[in-house]
């Protein structure tokens, strides 16, 4: 192997255990405001499912190459596995568990559920934040919004056209709520 | 889970606390913004920084102002650079290759000053640490051997940002901000062909925004070449900017070639084609000669001799655009939406 | 064993209606816990330490300054672990943590279990292992070439895993008097599962002292007997629940290094102990699709009927034997299933690599000759002037037949596939129509539902199904099937639910767990719906029997004469005679005690009687036929793909909804393999290094297709009951990517007038066909050779109308 040391010698050399120190973080999660004390290097994904124990954000690669961590941070969908926790106090962090009305689902939970948009499930979550995001810009998105605005999440399983197929109906329903609740 | 290494943590609420903390600090610091690169090269190990100063939240770089041209804040968001109405109308070039940069979330995260600096890449480097023990390191991090070109004495790791060909061909000058002071070059000279040190940036400088001239007569266009619709990064970008008379005759040109090499490369586009007429005789013409410039190395996605073949297609698609083609079709092929 | 119950309806309350799947919901709002949501109080997290090196002897581990790490509670390593495993009674080739030899980069030995995920990472860093590299092999022609050193000491001959041979019919003879043959010869890359979730485990001791794993695998079954094996522990000590997979596609059937050193450390710590893979992990466990290189010599009349096929295949392995035995035979066995082909000889060779190991991903070992057979047939119907689709439907196999190897072929709905497939893409219209560089291409396929034999050799149920209903009206449905995405719990619950004239929401599902549910085999083959199906039929007739008996006397009629239907239970010839579902358990629960029932279900034995006759044969076959349509730009070779038709003889379609993106996310993973995905590796320059990597271990690297990139599918799904399948239910989970890869290839000939006989079909390949095309050269890319591969003497077959009996014919040829 290589003579450069090893990069864990120079992680301790440089960082001495007693620089490791736990920082207490508020964050504002599905309009609660919750508090952890985490590790400073962890990001929001791990913060959220091994801290608070929102397990519904999932992850696939931890590189920001896949989508199933993303969670709304200010309204606009993000990839909580590249951020830092500790730059998302006083932000408003939305994730899957925050969508439903009670035990009443979320349009696009239910198109998800009815139309096939979800199978294995595993990358449902990151799918249908990054649909409510843009839904909530665009309430009648073509198929090719659709497609732009879903293209940083990949699935494995359904070939993508029943998760359109699911935000289409959602944004339908969604449509509908609206007018039905002008008056 | 991959997890980030252990770090010191700055949130300065300034530009000048920033420098100074990044003077302080040292080398040994870095600058975080919107962590898309960075994040993920520290979990493999790329960088291992003992600080880490961020930047996000500071207003001062989130700014945009139209002026003679424009200035855009290096911090504002790719999705915010997309935004903007006065890129979307007047640089074409920016726009697509910022609306093509990663995914749309990467987009709301990543910055503008953070795709203008954006690490080199190569597929011997962004590997995991135990990947890259696998084939005893390389040049760029930890090792001695540029995999790539073993005989190579620099590394030839690939300039892999959408924005800086762009930028470039629409004549950008960028403003760097340090505790010594400030001082401001052409994007151009931003950059090195070295894929260790590829900037001209000095650890301690901030970048801070990126200065556009008028853009009054210049028509521009990005053509990025990469397997899929979304994610990946550029195996070939071509930015091209062209000033033509009200008859056609061509003014001013520049093209820009990315992923080619460890910078981008500002090609002798605008003498190739000053005085000319941009017929499709003459685009084949200067796209063949200016294609000659692209070298690719055997380090990226695609295979390398079909990554040379087409530059001048790209480079084609370019110029046909900023001749003012519509080019939607093509582009729908291509990258897979119309923009 | 128990005949599988015939459809007893033809109207339907709850089978064939779009419904929300009964995980819909969880799934949804984030709910549905996978195995890496799991956590426990005490829990303590595991890393494995993996080989630099793609082959080498290790000479000494030393863990002394991990062990002495802050934080760290065990270090284990291949000591810990002498007994070894293998998915398949004949390839136990693997140890949890390698003892005296690593033999891919990737392969774990040792690891580490510490307070958490950071320290653990930290270290495996302080790990010490000697190696002693050895030289490495990185094809199967170079595995020919270099018997030794031998990757494994094991195996047919040097570094030879499984080498195979059959003739049905004198094959040569039949090729003699063709009108034509045509030989040909294809590469299909290797590519990997990539399901969304990494693997993760997590081992705990239960109250009682015994061992539980709860863990992301698609075969609970098969893991809990290797547990046992390498545990040295009793299987009734340990309890293995399928926690629900994040996506399996095959990647999650074999027991995992991770799943033996969680476990076992937990046994030594008496504390709940998690690993997740990382994603690059994910690429070293692999089991993915292997690299095949093909041969076909097939002859033909000149009207285009087959009259022999010679199938030769070359299988890349990587270092282990995983399903290896199996994926050797099913890069043959189903050849002769789609089209009437009298004689057939197919041979095969898997060769060990020092790369990951190769095993099952959907379509297992057959989406390769599948590509090379059907981009053979459009080469011969062009040759011949023939349509690709015409051609095809001349030679159908005939419901209810037998093929030369001894596969029975039951209900095919392959022609109404075609004929469909065939219209809506306007085939006829639009084919050589389409203008310059756009083209429409054909395939066909066919897959088995459900393996014939099971992995380990048995005469036991293949599924089982427990039922027990109480006087709440409760119905639980128990069985071991393994919920990957597929949706087998929604069919447990909707096969139940129709059985019992029932809503599915009434069902509660207890699946995948070892410890409770009777045994299934796990989610392979495409068995699940058809195997755990008739099981569940068969249960759930038996509880109904005793319901209708007890209804029968309240509502004083026969108990034949009993209809359930809507939650409710009523006489046919007077529907105003009838009680609640809810009374009716009541009822039988007062007359005959607490209502539970089981039911199961194998197989019906194959017709072939000779050795190797197990692989292949199946209760059901499923058909699916593609039309692709593409644009290929001359300039690059840019290859775009609009929009696929896909007709798929699904028997019956259960949940038309789930059917449905079963067939789409096929035609997704097999595009995906068509145009972009390679588990590719780099050996870097010999003189300066023996490394042999993977090339691309990310999902950056590892090119899955995005929204972006999808085309628009439209789905026939062709309903022809068949009779051993639930309410006539085939599968629909496998079959239809295999036809999507030889469409492509088969729309670009259309298109452009090139071949390429190689799987992924990327640009540069179809820019260099294009030049050759150009220059006035065979306008093809592709193998160019096939090595000497040394196969046996065929084991010899008569085919049924040649007066055999399914039995080896010895002393070689008949007369």
């Amino acid at each position: 192997m290589s003579a450069s040391t090893n990069a864990t010698e120079r992680a301790q050399a440089r960082d001495p255990a007693a620089a490791r120190r736990n920082v207490c973080l508020r964050l504002r999660v599905n309009g609660e405001e919750l508090e952890a004390y985490v590790a400073p290097y962890k990001t929001l994904l791990e913060v959220l499912r091994e801290d608070l124990g929102l397990t519904g954000t999932k992850h696939g690669c931890e590189l920001g190459e896949c989508g199933a961590c993303a969670v709304l941070i200010d309204g606009a969908p993000v990839l909580s596995c590249l951020e830092l926790a500790v730059q998302c106090e006083e932000r408003d962090i939305q994730t899957i568990e925050g969508l439903a009305r009670g035990t009443e689902l979320h349009p696009l939970q239910a198109a998800f559920a009815d139309l096939g948009g979800s199978q294995c499930g595993y990358c449902t979550s990151g799918m249908v934040m990054t649909a409510k995001a843009l839904l909530d810009a665009d309430p009648a998105p073509s198929r090719e919004r659709i497609k732009e605005a879903l293209s940083g999440n990949i699935c494995r399983c359904t070939g993508y056209q029943q998760i359109w197929e699911s935000v289409e109906e959602a944004a339908r329903v969604l449509r509908a709520e609206k007018s039905e609740a002008k008056p | 889970m991959m997890r980030m290494p252990w770090f010191r943590w700055h949130a300065p609420k300034s530009v000048a606390e920033a420098a100074t903390i990044l003077a302080d600090e040292g080398p040994q610091a870095m600058l975080i913004a919107g962590g898309t690169d960075l994040v993920p090269n520290m979990k493999r190990r790329h960088q291992e920084p003992a600080a880490l100063v961020a930047l996000r939240g500071l207003g001062e770089l989130k700014r945009i102002a139209n002026g003679a041209g424009l200035t855009l804040g290096a911090g504002l968001t790719l999705a915010e650079v997309v935004e903007s109405r006065s890129v979307r109308e007047n640089y074409r070039a920016l726009y697509h290759a910022a609306a093509q940069v990663a995914t749309p979330q990467l987009r709301n995260m990543g910055t503008l000053g953070g795709n203008v600096c954006l690490d080199t890449r190569c597929t011997y480097y962004n590997q995991s640490y135990e990947w890259r023990k696998a084939i005893d390191f390389c040049m760029k991090k930890d090792g001695e051997t540029c995999w790539v070109a073993t005989a190579s004495k620099r590394c030839v790791a690939v300039s892999s940002t959408d924005t800086a060909p762009a930028l470039i061909a629409l004549g950008a000058k960028v403003r760097l901000v340090s505790a010594e002071g400030t001082r401001e070059l052409d994007l151009a000279d931003l950059y090195a062909n070295d894929g260790m040190e590829y900037l001209t940036r000095r650890p301690d400088e901030i970048l801070t925004e990126i200065a556009l001239p008028a853009a009054s007569g210049w028509k521009s266009a990005y053509w990025k070449l990469r397997r899929r619709g979304s994610f990946d990064f550029p195996v070939l970008g071509v930015a091209a900017a062209v000033r033509a008379a009200p008859d056609g005759t061509v003014e001013d040109a520049r093209i820009v070639l990315g992923a080619v090499a460890s910078r981008p490369i500002l090609t002798k586009a605008g003498e190739l084609l000053a005085g000319k007429r941009l017929t499709d005789e003459v685009i084949e013409e200067v796209a063949a000669k200016v294609a000659s410039r692209a070298k690719p190395m055997d380090n990226t996605d695609l295979e390398i001799y079909w990554r040379k073949e087409v530059v001048p297609a790209f480079v084609g698609y370019a110029l046909r655009e900023a001749r003012g083609d519509d080019m939607r079709a093509t582009r729908m092929r291509i990258a897979r939406q119309a923009l | 064993m128990n005949a599988p119950e015939k459809p007893l309806k033809t109207r339907f309350d709850t089978v064939g209606k779009p419904r929300r799947r009964v995980d819909g919901r969880a799934k949804t709002i984030g709910q549905q816990r996978f195995a890496d949501d799991l956590a426990l109080p005490r829990m303590l997290h595991a890393k494995l330490a993996r080989s630099p090196h793609a082959h080498a002897a290790i000479e000494s581990v030393d863990v002394s300054r991990a062990q002495a790490h802050r934080g760290v509670h065990l270090v284990l390593t291949g000591a810990d672990f002498p007994i070894p495993y293998g998915i398949m009674p004949v390839s136990q080739d693997e140890y949890p943590l390698a003892r005296e030899r690593v033999r891919f980069v990737g392969d774990p030995v040792a690891a580490v279990i510490a307070v958490d995920e950071q320290t653990a990472a930290e270290a495996l860093d302080l790990i010490e292992v000697k190696y002693r590299p050895l030289p490495t092999i990185a094809s199967p022609e170079e595995g020919l070439a270099k018997p030794e050193p031998r990757i494994h000491d094991y195996g047919e001959q040097g570094n030879i895993h499984r080498n195979q041979a059959y003739e049905f019919g004198d094959v040569e003879e039949a090729l003699a008097r063709s009108d034509h043959v045509f030989e040909d010869l294809f590469f299909y890359e290797g590519n990997t599962h990539l399901p969304l979730e990494q693997q993760a485990s997590l081992a705990s001791i239960e109250g009682d002292g015994k061992l539980l794993l709860q863990t992301s695998t698609q075969n609970p079954h098969y893991l809990h007997r290797q547990l046992g094996r390498v545990l040295q522990m009793p299987t009734a000590h340990i309890r293995v629940m399928a926690i629900a997979n994040g996506g399996g596609f095959g990647g999650k059937c074999d027991p995992g290094n991770h799943e033996f050193v969680v476990s076992k450390a937990a046994l030594v710590l008496g504390r709940p102990v998690k690993i997740c893979l990382t994603r690059e992990e994910v690429f070293y466990q692999h089991r993915g699709r292997h690299p095949v290189l093909m041969k076909f010599r097939t002859g033909v009349t000149k009207d285009g009927r087959l009259t022999a096929m010679h199938l030769q295949t070359l299988l890349d392995g990587g270092a282990y034997g995983s399903h290896g035995p199996a994926s050797t035979f099913y890069t043959g066995v189903l050849t002769p299933v789609s089209y009437e082909l009298p004689r057939f000889k197919f041979e095969a060779c898997r060769v060990f690599t020092n790369k990951p190991a190769c095993g099952p991903k959907r379509g297992h070992g057959t989406p390769q000759p599948r590509f090379g057979q059907e981009v053979q047939l459009d080469k011969i119907a062009h040759a011949l002037g023939l349509d690709p689709a015409e051609m095809r439907l001349k030679m159908l196999t005939k419901p209810d037949s037998l093929t030369a190897s001894w596969l029975r072929i039951g209900s095919t709905g392959l022609g109404e596939c075609i004929e469909k497939a065939v219209e809506m893409s306007g085939w006829k219209a639009r084919r050589g129509k389409l203008g310059p560089g756009r083209g429409l291409g054909l395939a066909c396929s066919a897959y088995m539902c459900g393996a014939g034999v099971s992995i380990y050799w048995n005469k036991l149920p293949h599924s089982a199904v427990q039922l027990l209903l109480d006087r709440s009206g409760q119905v639980t449905v128990y069985c071991g099937a393994t919920e990957i995405g597929q949706g087998s719990d929604d069919v447990l619950a909707g096969l139940t639910a129709e059985a019992l004239g029932i809503d599915p929401v009434s069902v509660r599902v207890v699946t995948g767990d070892t410890g409770i549910t009777p045994i299934d085999l796990g989610s392979y083959s495409s068995r699940v719906t058809i195997m755990m199906g008739n099981a569940a039929l068969q249960a759930a007739a038996r509880v109904r029997d005793l319901l209708a008996n007890a209804a029968a006397e309240a509502l004083d009629t026969l108990p034949d004469r009993i209809a359930f239907s809507q939650e409710r239970v009523f006489a046919v010839e007077d529907a105003a005679k009838s009680m609640s579902f809810v009374e009716a358990v009541a009822a039988a629960e007062a007359k005959f005690g607490t209502i539970a029932s089981v039911g199961s279900y194998a197989p019906p034995k194959p017709p072939g009687k000779f050795k190797g006759a197990g692989v292949g044969p199946s209760p059901a076959y499923s058909f699916t036929a593609c039309v692709l349509e593409t644009e290929v730009d001359p300039a690059t070779g840019w290859v775009t793909v609009p929009k696929i038709w896909i007709a798929h003889d699904i028997g019956r379609a259960l949940n038309p909804v789930l059917a449905r993106g079963q067939v789409i996310g096929s035609v997704y993973m097999g595009l995906g393999e068509a145009l972009m995905e390679e588990q590719a590796f780099r050996r870097l320059p010999p003189k300066l290094s023996s490394a042999l990597v993977h090339r691309n271990p990310s999902m950056l690297d590892y090119k899955s297709l995005t929204h972006m990139d999808m085309p628009e599918v439209e789905v026939a799904l062709i309903e022809d009951p068949d009779p051993n399948c639930p309410y006539g239910a085939k599968e629909a989970g496998q079959g239809p990517l295999l036809p999507v890869m030889p469409a492509l290839a088969n729309a670009i000939h259309d298109a452009v007038g090139v071949r390429i006989d190689e799987v992924p079909i990327t640009p540069d390949k179809v820019l260099a066909a294009l030049a050759k095309k150009a220059k006035g050269e065979v306008p093809r890319v592709g193998p160019e050779r096939f090595p000497a591969v040394p196969y046996p003497e065929p084991t010899f077959v008569l085919p049924p109308w040649e007066g055999g009996d399914g039995n080896e014919l010895k002393g070689r040829k008949a007369a």
